[in-house]
């Protein structure tokens, strides 16, 4: 089932380079098709997900094969409930990426090619439970992103911005890279392996020397914060994305981004409990530069992109608050703004995108009063924003609060005060800024030259439709999420604490 | 001396020689299809080194068995498993670089025969220093393959740069090969043998002689000079940007992969471990400075075939880190490494063999627009772009990923070796990517024109994409392979 979800998109990558270049439907139809095949499996994995029988370390929809035993690698795919979410969320918003580049018009079979490389890899970094797979999915996703960029980008800053975010998302890779290679040789040659199942029971059982823990845990820590543009290395992120095509700071700000997150959440913190304490209170201190001075950059900006991007890079703030609380509602909570956050930052792009197409430029003091002629578009960008700023009834929310209680109830000594009333002002900074840029673009005087513009159609609607509603199905019912969060996170934050406290019950916040 | 350990040497002089005397009858303008004889002829060599050769030993490498060839052994010349790799390896890049200079051959004033004949040779003498196993055998193949450079680095006459190469070449490859020399006398006077493995077993009480010490040094000076390693480097850049394109990739691969198999038979086979060891300093210092001499001066670079000189020189930086962690896994990365290497460069330069022959520019901006004047030529050199970076799911991440694994687990004296190849990686990213970035997205291209590609060539470039992606993709069979090759060391 997982590797359907996976290899769909790479067979439909294979099709389109086999088709000639200017059969532009039939090259869009099978990029459509098949992502579309892959969004319907992966629902339906989510929604069968509790039904599903458990296998090896309590992961469901297992399927393993062995590629290179003599180093111990698998192809090893499966999920628990922090991952099949993360899958899900992947899974629609790539449909609505594909769905969005109708706006390509050039050189389209190379674009649907990179397309999806690019989602085959997101889908399968996340699916994957063999730590080289992992990494190898992930680079291989990074490359379209590249090449996207450069050649359908826009802005004066095209190429400065793609060497930018391809030099440090690289840089974080390998430096991600070396901690895994850390981690594997950790294990006596007999036993090695890259297989995460095998690894966390090989720690739990003979925990990590402390010095190593000491060594590897940075090289994670910040490799991975690189590639989720923890402050202050975020500044590849707002540049990339403002030069990005849509469908691809949709995919990557909405979910290749999150793998960083994602691999500290399942490796770092479960195998390393040594290195998280010594190393999560630095977390909890540059996220709050994530939160807050991004937030401000953010709050100074006039181009609607640079202020999505480095909102983007704010709200990753919160996602590195979660995982420094180490607490089960802190690292549940964090899960949560990943999915909310993935959805969010794909709905915002696309409609940037989408009012871009339309006007040609998406500086905010020339736009004005546009709601009078994109009622729909308008509409949706009302409702991003205020998901963005944490209004209750958005998924944002329930992972935002949980975040909040999460630090609260953690142990950063005297700095608590101080760090959850920081993260509570980097709130109050978004709905400044969220809210401005809603009156800029929708508000106000509309200038004669937006006669043209046009509203979107019915079926231009679909991507922004279902993004909207999963967004409002996670905040309105968290517990689709959190119920299948809560037992993986509660294993991993028993391991990462290792002082074996199990956390007191408490009632994940609810919408409403 | 057994003939049949060096038949298939005598196979490729035969056939070289053949070319010359087909030479004489054919009409001058059907000379240039002697390439692709030549090219059937070594591919036939190749196909003869898996059939001919008698079975007598098993190995089992997890659950697969391998059957492995060991004719009886010379006291001058090995042949264990990693020379039928090397000699091997060297086959598949000369089959394909006999097929780029037969489409190249347009460019080639007169003598194209001539050029085949002398890769041929050039490759009789790698495959001999695959399997040398004494100085002598050592001196006389390095020779070979270096005299013959000399010729074919200067081959297109009437042009300056062609004849500058040849001349940088010379000068500087025989004062290498003096050095090297001296060092063979310094050795043989200190030793009194010339066999690696009567050294091996003496070198340990001659530990403390300087004179022993000083040849030593000579000898591996000089075959640093062959893989461009610091500081014998400086003779990569002209020469790759000057020698005609079949030429240069042969150098870069061939001669690359020569000079890596000699210095690991004296490292490895003529001087014990724990004598050695005593040089793992030095060895990571010439890596990591070669490492960062090829990345950092590649970046201005907008000659093509310079830039790729300057990759050369990194890549053997790469290569240097994996003897220098001196264990089984990096003896196993660098053959890997090479491996996806050999396909990765051979790809590159049949590329830019194609698009010289149709441009003559030999700049970074001759690529433009080479996305819609070819897609594969455009396809193939961003896979071979892509591999060199060390990016999956191709052959340069895993020869990468093997070769940090291997350092990575020598400890923590070589951390601060593993930071430096990163940061060469990401040095390297920028710069291959801004041959990617030529290819889809500069400026209008001036000319638009398609590049018709023959089929002998899209064989070879099929080859060279599929090995890189194979090695990336499915590495565990070419991984036993190699792992095999390795623990047979002799």
């Amino acid at each position: 089932m997982l590797t359907s979800i996976i290899l769909l998109p790479f067979l439909a990558a294979l099709v389109i380079l086999l088709m000639p270049r200017d059969y532009r439907v039939g090259i869009r139809g099978v990029a459509l098709l098949a992502t579309l095949g892959s969004l319907l499996i992966a629902t339906k994995m989510f929604l069968g997900y509790e039904a599903a029988e458990a296998g090896v370390g309590g992961y469901k929809f297992i399927q393993r094969m062995p590629w290179v035993e003599s180093l111990g690698i698998n192809y090893f795919v499966g999920v628990d409930g922090i991952n099949v979410g993360l899958i899900f969320m992947g899974a629609i918003v790539a449909f609505a990426a594909a769905c969005v580049s109708w706006e390509i018009k050039t050189n389209e079979k190379l674009y649907y090619v990179l397309l999806m490389v690019m989602t085959g890899g997101i889908l399968g970094a996340f699916a994957s439970l063999d730590l080289f797979f992992f990494y190898a999915f992930h680079e291989f996703a990074l490359i379209p992103t590249f090449i996207m960029i450069g050649v359908w980008g826009r802005g004066e800053n095209k190429n400065y911005a793609t060497y930018n975010i391809t030099l440090y998302l690289s840089a974080g890779a390998l430096i991600a890279l070396v901690g895994l290679i850390g981690l594997y040789l950790q294990v006596p040659a007999a036993q090695r392996t890259f297989d995460i199942v095998a690894l966390t029971e090989y720690f739990r059982a003979n925990p990590m020397a402390t010095n190593a823990q000491h060594f590897i845990f940075p090289l994670l820590m910040f490799g991975f914060g690189i590639l989720v543009s923890l402050w202050p290395f975020h500044t590849w992120a707002p540049l990339g994305y403002g030069a990005a095509p849509t469908a691809t700071a949709m995919l990557h700000a909405g979910v290749l981004k999150k793998f960083g997150l994602y691999g500290l959440i399942r490796i770092a913190l479960p195998l390393m409990p040594e290195g998280a304490k010594q190393w999560l209170n630095v977390l909890a201190l540059l996220c709050l530069g994530n939160i807050l001075y991004c937030g401000w950059v953010a709050m100074r900006q006039r181009d609607l992109n640079q202020l999505i991007g480095n909102s983007s890079v704010a709200h990753m703030g919160f996602v590195f608050l979660g995982i420094a609380s180490l607490n089960l509602i802190g690292v549940t909570g964090a899960v949560v703004v990943m999915i909310a956050h993935g959805l969010l930052a794909a709905l915002t792009f696309a409609l940037s995108g989408y009012i871009r197409t339309q006007t040609n430029t998406l500086n905010m003091d020339e736009m004005g009063g546009l709601l009078r002629k994109l009622p729909f578009i308008g509409a949706a960008l009302v409702m991003a924003m205020m998901a963005g700023c944490g209004l209750p009834g958005f998924a944002n929310f329930v992972g935002e609060l949980s975040v909040m209680f999460g630090a609260w109830k953690a142990s950063f000594g005297h700095a608590k005060w101080f760090v959850v009333a920081a993260a509570w002002g980097g709130l109050v900074i978004g709905a400044i800024y969220m809210l401005r840029a809603v009156r800029s673009v929708l508000h106000g005087e509309l200038s004669e030259k937006w006669n043209d513009v046009q509203d979107a159609v019915l079926w231009r609607k679909t991507p922004f439709v279902l993004l909207l509603v999963a967004l409002v199905a996670f905040g309105f019912w968290p517990r689709l999420l959190t119920d299948k969060i809560k037992p993986s996170a509660e294993a991993i934050v028993k391991m990462a604490t290792a002082t074996k406290v199990p956390e007191p019950k408490v009632q994940t916040a609810q919408a409403k | 001396m057994n003939t049949a350990l060096i038949s298939l040497e005598i196979a490729v002089l035969v056939l070289a020689f053949g070319i010359l005397l087909l030479d004489l009858w054919l009409p001058a303008e059907n000379k240039r299809k002697l390439g692709y004889v030549a090219a059937l002829g070594a591919g036939a060599i190749l196909v003869a080194s898996y059939i001919w050769l008698p079975v007598n030993a098993t190995f089992v490498i997890g659950t697969t068995p391998f059957h492995v060839t060991l004719p009886a052994l010379g006291d001058n010349l090995v042949m264990d498993l990693p020379a039928l790799f090397f000699k091997r390896f060297f086959l598949v890049a000369a089959v394909i670089v006999l097929l780029m200079s037969a489409e190249f051959a347009s460019r080639i004033q007169s003598g194209i025969s001539e050029f085949y004949s002398l890769t041929l040779i050039a490759l009789a003498g790698m495959m001999f220093a695959a399997s040398a196993k004494d100085f002598a055998m050592l001196f006389v193949s390095v020779e070979l393959i270096t005299i013959t450079f000399y010729i074919l680095t200067s081959f297109e006459r009437n042009r300056v740069a062609s004849l500058e190469a040849g001349v940088k070449y010379l000068i500087l490859g025989g004062l290498a090969s003096a050095f090297m020399v001296y060092g063979i006398a310094l050795v043989y006077g200190t030793s009194g043998t010339m066999n690696f493995t009567e050294l091996s077993a003496k070198a340990q009480s001659l530990a403390d002689q300087p004179v022993f010490l000083m040849g030593l040094l000579l000898v591996v000076g000089g075959l640093a000079f062959k893989i461009a390693a610091f500081p014998f480097q400086i003779w990569a850049p002209d020469v790759y940007q000057g020698s005609p394109a079949p030429a240069t990739a042969f150098l870069a691969v061939g001669s690359k992969a020569a000079g890596l198999i000699l210095l690991m038979r004296v490292l490895f086979s003529a001087l014990p471990l724990e004598f050695i060891a005593r040089w793992k300093g030095l060895l990571m210092a010439m890596s990591a400075i070669t490492i960062l001499y090829g990345s950092l001066c590649a970046i201005p670079q907008r000659n093509l075939k310079r830039l790729l000189g300057y990759s050369s020189i990194a890549n053997g930086g790469f290569l240097l880190l994996g003897l220098a962690a001196m264990s089984e896994a990096g003896k196993v990365a660098v053959l890997y490494y090479l491996s996806g290497y050999l396909f990765t460069v051979l790809a590159a330069f049949t590329v830019i063999s194609v698009v010289l022959r149709a441009t003559d520019i030999e700049d970074i901006s001759g690529l433009a627009g080479l996305n819609q004047r070819s897609p594969l030529l455009a396809g193939a050199m961003t896979l071979a772009m892509v591999s060199l970076a060390g990016i999956p799911p191709l052959a340069g991440f895993f020869g990468k990923f093997l070769l940090l694994k291997a350092a990575i687990e020598q400890g923590s004296a070589y951390y601060w070796l593993v930071g430096v190849a990163l940061f060469g990686v990401v040095i390297s990213l920028y710069y291959y990517f801004g041959i990617i970035r030529a290819i889809y997205w500069s400026k209008d291209p001036a000319d638009v024109s398609p590049l018709t590609v023959s089929l002998p060539l899209k064989f070879s470039l099929g080859a060279c994409v599929a090995g890189m992606l194979y090695l990336g993709i499915y590495p565990s069979t070419a991984l036993n392979l190699v792992t095999v090759a390795v623990r047979d060391w002799k």
